[in-house]
């Protein structure tokens, strides 16, 4: 089988589905057209980019590059994650805590499934590395922030019920149990989702590129689950790790509840 | 039964205090509203960073864990939290022994007391260290003046004043030996404010406990610390100072 490849002019004609999107926004008044305009142009400029520089990794397949490619996808992400939650926590570690969570997890499991499942030689093969690394890091990216958030949010307003269990002889650690608990379950609900419905309700993105690019189904249906458990144990590990470091944070070593190592973000 | 002393503490907003209160005594601090009484409380209570020492019975509380010096050092915010959907589970938080059988056993018209029958359960108490058993707290709620099915009841559907009431009841039942009380009647109508008031008085001469108590209401402040021989203290500019008699 043969790969398709897709002319210029058949991404324009896509695009303008995307145009008719956004004239539907503003027709409309949803006021969401500016922001869908900017989004379809930062990902095309950031795919064609990607596109460019795997070309070039392929090619050579430097660990240097590879490595420097990978940290600048972990620092976007966890800029992303700081920047999707409502209260941040102040200094290094509003960044810190989901960047950190994100590479425990992502990149660990990504070495695992390279050496020890995959089997690649070099394991830092760029055309396995770099998309597994990807898909890991934007999955756990999404459960992370939305854990974080939950997080951040249900103490911030759960104050009074958190200090109430503190005055009555409570741990931190009891104290924001509930708390932590519920942020958890949030973070882990769309992979859960996902699993759940995969292949009766939706192709996953990376399954169908697979097919389409040729593979034979059942080995694409492979490489798919693999993906699939390997991006919730990285949620799972990750979001795990950031509700931890981050509830911890919010206390201090006499048990108070700190708030205000906690701010709002802007606008 | 334990004595509170600040030495040279420093909440927010406010100068180094010293103040020594023995067992069994009573204080009333009251001061205009954002003047730093519920700050001090807090700070007491250790749920805010403070500069200074807190002893009970000349323990210092920097050598104490916080969750137990919070247990020992009981405050009553004015603001009062809940964490689950029914008050029943509000009670069960204190790490404690579970009830001991002979209060299991207890049949159940013996909980069943009224107001006018008993005293503060301390009889209870005592037989079980500082932990009130089954018995203790339907004996505590029905000198609130509540029924004991309250424990089934839905948070959500409390009154202010109910919840003051029950987040006393909740604060008793830990046995605290120190009360710090942050406006601990401010809601509550005359005859459940009696109630609370005779309880507390109660608590504080059974158990030696010494009370600091927060409260904007003068007549309250001069009614109780005449009868039991309590001292004010007002806040103002910043500093803790003896209020002159009204």
């Amino acid at each position: 089988m043969d790969l398709i490849s897709l002319s210029l002019f058949d991404l324009a004609l896509a695009s303008g589905l995307v145009l008719l999107l956004a004239a539907l926004s503003w027709r409309l008044h949803l006021g969401i057209e500016r922001r869908i305009l900017i989004a379809a142009a930062r990902s095309t400029v950031q795919l064609v980019l990607l596109g460019l520089v795997l070309k070039v990794l392929f090619a050579t397949t430097n660990p240097l590059l590879i490595g420097l490619l990978a940290l600048m996808m972990l620092s976007v992400a966890g800029w992303e994650v700081m920047a999707r939650q409502r209260r941040r926590f102040r200094g290094a570690w509003g960044y810190g805590i989901g960047a950190l969570s994100m590479f425990l997890s992502s990149f660990s499991i990504t070495v695992v499934a390279l050496t020890v499942l995959i089997g690649v030689t070099p394991w830092y093969q760029p055309q396995y590395l770099i998309p597994l690394l990807g898909m890991l890091l934007g999955n756990t990216m999404n459960g992370i922030a939305v854990a974080l958030d939950g997080l951040t949010r249900q103490t911030w307003e759960g104050r009074n019920r958190i200090e109430a269990q503190l005055l009555l002889g409570a741990t931190w650690s009891e104290a924001i149990a509930d708390i932590r608990r519920d942020a958890l379950r949030a973070g882990l609900i769309p992979i859960t989702n996902a699993m759940a419905t995969a292949g009766l309700v939706s192709l996953p993105g990376m399954m169908t590129g697979q097919i389409l690019a040729g593979s034979p189904p059942m080995e694409a249906a492979k490489y798919q689950l693999l993906i699939m458990f390997l991006i919730a144990s990285g949620t799972g590990l990750g979001s795990v790790a950031a509700v931890w470091i981050g509830a911890r944070r919010l206390f201090d070593g006499r048990h108070r509840l700190r708030l205000e190592r906690l701010r709002a973000a802007r606008g | 039964m334990a004595a509170l002393t600040l030495a040279r503490l420093q909440p927010k907003l406010l100068a180094p205090i010293e103040l020594e209160i023995g067992a069994g005594e009573l204080v009333f601090i009251s001061g205009p509203s954002g003047a730093g009484k519920s700050l001090l409380l807090r700070a007491i209570a250790d749920l805010d960073p403070s500069q200074g020492e807190v002893l009970i019975d000349a323990q210092p509380r920097s050598l104490i864990p916080a969750p137990e010096w919070r247990r020992r050092v009981g405050l009553l915010p004015a603001e009062t939290g809940w964490w689950a959907d029914q008050v029943g589970a509000h009670f069960a938080i204190s790490p404690a022994e579970p009830a001991q059988a002979s209060a299991m056993a207890t049949p159940a018209g013996a909980v069943d007391a009224t107001p006018t029958q008993g005293g503060f359960p301390d009889e209870v108490a005592q037989v079980k260290g500082d932990q009130l058993g089954i018995t203790g707290l339907a004996r505590l709620l029905a000198r609130l003046g509540f029924q004991s099915d309250v424990l089934d009841w839905d948070v959500q559907r409390l009154s202010t004043g109910e919840r003051q009431r029950l987040a006393l009841a909740r604060l008793l039942v830990n046995g605290p030996e120190v009360l710090l009380l942050d406006e601990a009647t401010a809601n509550l109508d005359p005859s459940n404010r009696a109630q609370a008031e005779q309880l507390i008085d109660d608590y504080r001469r059974q158990r030696r406990a010494a009370v600091l108590w927060a409260s904007h209401d003068p007549d309250q402040r001069q009614r109780l610390a005449q009868a039991a021989g309590g001292r004010c203290f007002v806040i103002e500019a910043g500093r803790l100072q003896a209020e002159s008699p009204a």
